[in-house]
């Protein structure tokens, strides 16, 4: 077995792990990787979402367990200092040797900081690591504590953007410093830098060209900038991305070739000058280029995985594709090819420039208008997958190439590209994994993959930046459709619909009951517990009933109005809208939580729960719970459960707005409507969010002019923050636009599919949820707004229409022929109160 | 545990000697079920109206060993009669106590026939 050493826990150096694995041959190696991080590998291009919410453990490229299971040593917070190449081996920082067949450096790169004097002042940060961006978090919420909010970022690149925006996001004024005289000098020419320029200082964000920083002012702290030209801008921190540096210095000790200005020499192969030896990534000096984008690092550790293998002929090809398309503070950017025209060959530019809506198209075209060269897109990059493959596959022109970013006018329209099956097989869909035509449609035919899902899966294509992912999806459509496959989620053996198509069904033809549907619509049978359930979800949305009409179609819970829980006994929750109550009520609760011997816990939505019910007590216990003026909580059903609120500004001194009052006005408005799964609401008074608003399905902000609505947010198994949908808006536009918001996801959605996971699949993401629900694109508000406004004045407590009619109260014995009750129910003492006894495995 | 499962034992309409009076056909839901005591017994009635049949099995789910089984939503997977345990969701055929979708230990069934308004569940002991 060879040991094959990889010394850099990066991106590029956790994907030379993942494809070694992925290889047959790996049995024949063993794998150790160096990070001197402190963590797991991350995803770095999209490190500035840490300041959106999102947790290291969210930015990883793998599982806790990943290497582990691969049977990886993985070695954090340990730095390489020294390779010993006569030896073949390597040492610590603590001294530590290990032996080596292969060595593998993925080191990257360091941000690189100009020795401008006064760097060294407290307040000046780099950006590059989650330890970077904690540490500047940390200084900029200081600073505000201090009123202090200027800060400046030196470097107006693509990282420099970047950061720029993350500094926004901290709640400072960020000025962008950049000494070119336009913004991104090496991917864009003049007319996008100043599209891009136009756009970002409408965000607020200020532009500071030609300046050349001197020195920085300050005594022991940073106070400002002095630049050469003898103005200045005062500012309070500083973020340097001023391009970055390749980490070669153990490389260049151990004397391994290295190139005049950085970088470990490479030949195409990834062979350092020792042919044991392989530089990936940021790291390498590969035909006198560092390549600073994740997609050829990734073709660099495929490479080395090939050669390490015994594939000699394995090379990186001689022309390496620089395209990119990302989005910068909120402003679409793209650039593929030879967007300004390095190669100085006589073109034809064609160029489309819209201050209005802040867009702006190039092209680059042979003069003799059969070729597209390179392009540049700011401001609306939807066609830059189309003209991408238009590019690398050398594919013929329209007559007019400047239909390219115009569109065919007064033509039929469609896509540039025609046919997406027209591309030639080996054209690159996925440029992060290098995933073609080819794999993706060949995943489907061999029978490998079913779906979008599947094939994702499989070929791992989109999982990269996920630019990609329209034209992933066109491809696997077009693929299932020409092998007269029909992609169908019917909802079970019964019928040979999907929830969506039910919902109409129901709705068009008004079916009232389960078997008027299923003798109606379904394959025969009997129905089961999947499409039961969902067909008394449906009745509630359309017809407003409640769980009480045809209790036997109900799942579990919904049936007994209570959650059955381990030992088949239930849990009581009465409704407490938006978590207040008084002391009164609280009295009243604990008198019958004493009287029935419930174990009594507060919930995680602020509510209180009472457990070990018996079916039998059910009734009894809420006859008591509504003539103290309490109502069903519906904790048990597929429907709203509570909206969390903080105490806003009826009590609290920051509050901007009263978020009790308004959290209780919706949870009232909104109570027992059943939806395809549980929703759940926040809102708090001001941003510093104490209800958790952001990780409720939908979730409102009090701020300056009004409140912030966002949804889609989610805890479980797959957390995730709410998206903004609506700034500013007042509470009549809040409860409209969550009426629409929330009948059109109870009409779309899966069953069992929570708003986040549609919001996910929905097709054009938020921004098509913003054109149905604010812009009615599809023209359904009014009738959205209707049918919420129903379910609203329709809503009854399931619980006092129970126990009033005996009919319905009969379900409520554990025995149909005897009172007695359920004696294989063991409880044991638990801290003052009661659980029922364990289970035996 | 082996204890409860022990009580339940499959029976075969031949096999009946008492047909047990259990309750009135309106005491059981349509198209759903409730639980009948007999003796020490928990049994599981299922009354499926839509094809005017009846089905009876032990109330106890082999699984986690609780009386649920009667609380359960029935249906059909493939034409086989089945529960659907509200805890877990582990079905069971309703004609012979096979896990539909798992390996558990079969469930105990039993014969139902309706007289008049009365339904009857056979026991051979």
């Amino acid at each position: 077995m060879k040991k094959i050493l990889v010394i850099g826990n990066g991106m590029v150096g956790y994907k030379f792990c993942e494809k070694l694995v992925a290889s047959e041959k790996y049995t024949d190696y063993k794998l150790i990787v160096f990070g001197e991080e402190p963590r797991r590998a991350y995803d770095r291009v999209h490190l500035s979402e840490y300041y959106d919410g999102k947790t290291a453990e969210d930015l990883s490229m793998s599982s806790a367990t990943w290497y582990e299971e691969n049977n990886i040593d993985l070695h954090v917070s340990e730095m390489i200092t020294e390779i010993n190449r006569d030896a073949k081996t390597v040492a610590n920082h603590r001294g530590d040797t290990y032996t080596y067949d292969y060595l593998v450096l993925a080191t990257g790169s360091s941000a690189f900081v100009p020795p401008i004097p006064g760097v060294e002042k407290d307040g000046v940060f780099v950006y590059r690591t989650i330890e970077d961006l904690e540490a500047t978090q940390a200084y900029a919420k200081k600073l505000k504590a201090d009123g202090k909010l200027e800060a400046a970022v030196l470097g107006g690149g693509l990282l420099g953007l970047e950061a720029a925006n993350a500094v926004k996001n901290l709640g400072l004024n960020a000025h962008v410093v950049e000494f070119a005289p336009r913004l991104m000098p090496r991917q864009l020419d003049e007319g996008a830098s100043n599209t891009l320029q136009a756009k970002i200082e409408s965000l607020g964000l200020k532009v500071h060209l030609s300046k050349q920083t001197d020195f920085i002012q300050g005594t022991k702290a940073i106070e400002g900038l002095q630049y050469v030209d003898g103005t200045e801008l005062k500012v309070d921190m500083l973020v340097v991305s001023a391009g970055i540096r390749p980490r070669d210095e153990v490389a260049r000790e151990c004397g391994l070739e290295v190139g005049t200005r950085g970088g470990i020499l490479v030949d195409n192969t990834m062979k350092t000058s020792d042919p044991n030896i392989f530089a990936i990534g940021e790291c390498a000096l590969l035909n006198s280029m560092i390549y600073g984008l994740v997609a050829p690092g990734y073709d660099m550790a495929e490479i080395a995985v090939q050669q390490i293998i015994g594939d000699v002929d394995a090379a990186m090809p001689e022309y390496i594709d620089m395209s990119t398309q990302l989005k910068l503070i909120g402003t679409e950017v793209a650039s593929f090819g030879d967007a300004l025209n390095d190669a100085k060959v006589d073109l034809d530019e064609i160029t489309y420039v819209n201050k209005r809506n802040g867009v702006y198209k190039k092209i680059n075209v042979t003069k003799d208008g059969k070729k597209l060269l390179g392009g540049i897109l700011v401001g609306d990059s939807s066609d830059y997958n189309s003209l991408f493959q238009i590019y690398s596959n050398g594919m013929k022109l329209p007559e007019d190439p400047e239909d390219l970013i115009l569109g065919s006018r007064g033509g039929e329209g469609g896509s540039l590209l025609g046919d997406v099956m027209d591309l030639p097989d080996d054209a690159q869909i996925c440029s992060c994994e290098s995933v073609s035509k080819g794999q993706i449609c060949n995943a489907i035919e061999s029978g490998e993959a079913n779906d979008l899902g599947d094939v994702v899966t499989c070929t791992k294509a989109g999982t990269g930046c996920g630019g990609c992912k329209p034209m992933v999806k066109d491809l696997v459509d077009a693929t299932l459709k020409s092998l007269g496959r029909v992609v169908k989620d019917n909802v079970c053996e019964h019928f040979e619909y999907n929830r969506q198509e039910l919902y109409d069904i129901i709705q068009v033809k008004g079916h009232k009951t389960f078997n008027e549907v299923l003798d109606n619509h379904g394959n025969g049978g009997d129905g089961c517990e999947l499409c039961k359930p969902l067909v008394a979800s449906l009745m509630a949305t359309i017809h407003a009933d409640t769980a009480n009409k045809e209790y036997a179609i109900q799942d579990s819970n919904d049936r007994f109005l209570a959650n059955i829980q381990r030992n088949g006994t239930y849990s009581v929750v009465p409704r407490i809208a938006g978590g207040e109550l008084t002391a009164q009520n609280l009295i009243d609760l604990g008198e019958i939580g004493k009287k029935y011997d419930l174990y009594t816990k507060i919930t995680g939505g602020a509510r209180i729960d009472f457990f070990g019910a018996t079916l039998n007590q059910l009734p009894l216990i809420w006859k008591e719970l509504i003539d103290k003026g309490f109502e069903s909580g519906h904790a048990y059903g597929k429907s709203l459960r509570t909206v969390k609120s903080c105490v806003g500004s009826t009590w609290c001194r920051y509050g901007m707005d009263e978020s009790i009052t308004f959290a209780i006005e919706l949870e009232n408005r909104y109570r027992g409507m059943r939806s395809p799964h549980k929703i759940k609401g926040g809102v708090s008074g001001c941003i510093r969010e104490c209800a958790e608003a952001r990780g409720k399905d939908f979730g409102l902000i009090a701020v300056d002019g009004g409140w912030n609505l966002y949804v889609g947010g989610n805890g479980g198994a797959t957390p995730r923050h709410a998206e903004l949908l609506a700034e500013q808006i007042d509470n009549a536009t809040v409860i409209q636009y969550l009426d629409r918001y929330l009948m059109y996801y109870m009409r779309t959605a899966k069953p069992l599919q929570r708003t986040a996971a549609w919001q996910d699949r929905l097709e054009g993401g938020m921004q098509h949820l913003k054109e149905v629900i604010i812009d009615d694109k599809l023209g359904i508000v009014a009738d959205l707004e209707k049918e919420m406004e129903t379910l609203v004045n329709k809503f009854e407590c399931e619980w006092k229409q129970a126990i009033e009619d005996p009919e319905m109260m009969k379900r409520f014995n554990h025995f149909v022929n005897s009172d007695a009750d359920d004696d294989n129910i063991v409880f044991v003492p638990l801290r003052d109160q009661k659980m029922p006894k364990k289970w035996d495995a | 545990m082996e204890q409860i499962l022990n009580m339940y034992k499959s029976t075969a309409i031949e096999d009946v000697t008492v047909w047990f009076k259990a309750a009135k056909v309106s005491d059981f839901p349509k198209d759903g079920g409730a639980c009948i005591k007999y003796k020490e017994k928990q049994i599981a009635v299922f009354n499926f109206e839509r094809k005017n049949e009846w089905y009876a099995c032990q109330n106890v789910c082999p699984h986690k060993m609780e009386m649920v089984l009667s609380r359960g939503m029935i249906g059909d997977h493939n034409g086989t009669p089945k529960v659907a345990c509200p805890l877990h969701k582990k079905t069971f055929s309703l004609e012979n106590g096979e896990n539909l979708n798992g390996d558990l230990e079969a469930i105990a069934t039993y014969p139902v026939k309706i007289e008049g308004d009365d339904v009857y569940v056979g026991f051979s002991e």
